[in-house]
């Protein structure tokens, strides 16, 4: 593994009484970037970095964060991380102020020092107004602004930020993410966990997806959807047409799917030149009139949803959003291909 | 861009100047640590209630509703219930430190300082010299409280002071396994209940209220045994206030203050290394 890589992962493994949390996971994060590690709860994203920032013990593999080891020298590991956390980790009864300064005088910062990087950050993080009251009055998006506020203190050159938008309102989101760029343009390695494909596709240069303790893809977001290949199909006719299915059956990459009205059919295709055109020309050789159609590039949540055969962040999904298509998609067509 | 984490070169260990600087760093995060917890007394005054209400109203309520009816031989019963009043508050205050180390725990902000690079038992030196700041403010209040009612010392400057210092000695003694219990216990609440389990039987079954000459004889044997006992004793002798236990063989009535310096070191001495053993396996994941 090259030198320039900041934080390692190899083989981690851990188990929690019967859960094992990973069971065997690789990763590396280049200096600069962002990994994002993507899964769904309980998929051991937080062990793993928990693991990283030194709170918890591996079972087996190892660690690096800056090239040292994270079981054999945590203190030395501790000097080189910042970190925002799920929880509540401020203390609620000081003022945001008196959290940042807290923080940056247990991490050998001087006072005064301490006093000055407070000041700079929350003005950075918009919360100068609110910097000297007690935190139980912050919003949820104030904390977790404070939160990474808290894990720039001593201006670390490797970040771990677990989950650092759940919950957060849309403009706090985006906050939060132009604050994250600036820091990877400033030079900045980011170990980023999320539940939202979007979050990862926004600000990832590379992801690790992990499904029950385990890696179970690992690339570009770019690369992660190619390798998916299936774009999706979409044909929306003017009435149901029986013939339609076995018209477009030749081209599409797995089982078509028809809506409840019988208007809308949907299918993966493996993405080719000309593919649209040859759609149309098929439907027409039918005699099926076509009002629109699609031909959509997978989202990550179509890769996922490929890898783990669920969804990964189910309650923010609406209805009927466009990925939602593949669930049941064999028994309908079977009812409605005769 | 990294030259605030680096200026702190790695533990260079074996080396003076490196080896004064990692004792000055420790000292920077218990001072800040013990500041994070006093700050978090005056944001929450009511967790301070037991040792500024609570004094005030066992020192009236105790001299003057059970003083009338407890004679006590050569003296008022307000000159002899003061040095049992400070170890009665003190002893029961030490209940906040269990809660408040709990709590700490059970609160995600543990994480965040065992992910700093600071002296993660400053998380527990901290929280003992907070709460032995807030117990010389309750020993202050208790003191005013008790000139109110009545009590009077002759006892030279030092004297005065050694009372007082022997009775707090006790208490930051105390305090370490309070702190024990904090480590180890499931929840705040729970840990709040080991007040009222070991705390109060400990403060009342000794000489702090009553002479226990008129005990039954095998809770007379145990109150004499018991160190509060002997810290109340200890502060009567120091302070020249009334002291029935000095006419009981038992040998810590006969050396009060020999026996509670003993006693305390010897809890010190085992409680606070246990602590920091609890500490350390509650740090380990």
């Amino acid at each position: 593994m090259p030198n320039d890589m900041m934080i390692e992962a190899e083989e981690l493994a851990k188990r929690y009484g019967e859960t094992q949390a990973l069971a065997g996971v690789d990763f590396a994060v280049p200096g600069g970037s962002i990994l994002g590690l993507l899964g769904p709860n309980g998929a051991g994203k937080t062990t793993a970095v928990r693991i990283l920032t030194t709170l918890a013990l591996p079972d087996a593999g190892r660690a690096r964060v800056s090239g040292v080891d994270v079981v054999g020298h945590p203190a030395e590991v501790r000097r080189h991380i910042g970190v925002a956390a799920q929880d509540a980790t401020l203390d609620g009864l000081l003022t945001g102020r008196q959290n940042l300064v807290l923080i940056g005088e247990l991490s050998d910062m001087r006072r005064t020092a301490s006093r000055q990087r407070a000041t700079e950050l929350l003005a950075q993080f918009e919360l100068t107004d609110a910097g000297d009251r007690v935190l139980k009055g912050y919003s949820g998006g104030m904390r977790r602004r404070l939160d990474l506020a808290a894990a720039l203190m001593t201006r670390p050159p490797v970040l771990f930020l677990d989950e650092p938008t759940t919950g957060l309102d849309p403009v706090s989101r985006q906050r939060v993410w132009e604050a994250v760029r600036e820091l990877t343009a400033e030079g900045v390695t980011v170990l980023l966990t999320t539940q939202y494909l979007d979050e990862a596709d926004a600000l990832a240069d590379r992801i690790v997806v992990i499904d029950h303790g385990r890696v179970i893809a690992d690339g570009t977001p770019q690369e992660l959807k190619e390798a998916s290949r299936s774009a999706r199909l979409e044909v929306t006719l003017p009435a149901p047409y029986p013939g339609a299915v076995q018209a477009i059956g030749s081209l599409t990459a797995g089982p078509v799917h028809i809506s409840d009205d019988g208007r809308r059919l949907s299918a993966g295709v493996d993405s080719a030149p000309g593919l649209a055109t040859s759609v149309v020309r098929a439907l027409d050789a039918a005699g099926v009139l076509v009002d629109n159609i699609e031909i959509r590039q997978p989202s990550l949540d179509d890769v996922f949803f490929s890898l783990t055969g669920g969804h990964i962040a189910p309650a923010d999904d609406q209805p009927g959003n466009g990925a939602a298509g593949p669930e049941g998609a064999r028994p309908e067509m079977e009812g409605a291909g005769t | 861009m990294t030259t605030t984490t680096l200026r702190q070169s790695p533990a260079g260990t074996g080396i003076p100047g490196k080896l004064s600087a990692a004792v000055a760093g420790r000292v920077r995060n218990v001072w800040g640590m013990t500041r994070r917890n006093l700050v978090h007394i005056s944001r929450e005054p009511m967790q301070l209630s037991d040792v500024t209400l609570q004094p005030v109203l066992f020192t009236v309520l105790f001299v003057y509703i059970l003083g009338g009816g407890i004679p006590i031989p050569h003296g008022s019963y307000a000159d002899f219930a003061l040095a049992g009043l400070l170890a009665l508050n003190l002893v029961t205050s030490t209940m906040g430190t269990a809660v408040g180390l709990s709590s700490d725990l059970h609160g995600g902000i543990v994480d965040r300082f065992r992910a700093l690079p600071m002296w993660q038992p400053a998380v527990l030196v901290g929280r003992s010299f907070a709460d032995l700041m807030t117990s010389c403010i309750c020993a202050l209040i208790v003191a005013v409280s008790g000139l109110a009612v009545g009590w009077r010392t002759d006892a030279g400057v030092g004297s005065i002071i050694g009372g007082f210092a022997l009775v707090l000695f006790f208490t930051y003694s105390l305090s370490w396994i309070a702190a024990c219990v904090g480590l180890n216990s499931k929840s705040p609440e729970s840990a709040a209940s080991f007040g009222f389990i070991v705390l109060f039987p400990l403060a009342f079954v000794s000489n702090a209220l009553v002479p226990t000459q008129h005990m039954p004889g095998w809770l007379q044997a145990v109150a004499d045994w018991n160190p509060v006992s002997a810290v109340a004793a200890g502060a009567r002798q120091l302070w020249g206030n009334p002291n029935p236990s000095a006419a009981i063989h038992a040998w810590p009535m006969q050396h009060p203050v020999e026996a509670a310096l003993i006693w305390s070191a010897l809890i010190l001495a085992m409680a606070a290394p246990l602590a920091s053993y609890f500490f350390r396996r509650r740090m380990t994941e």
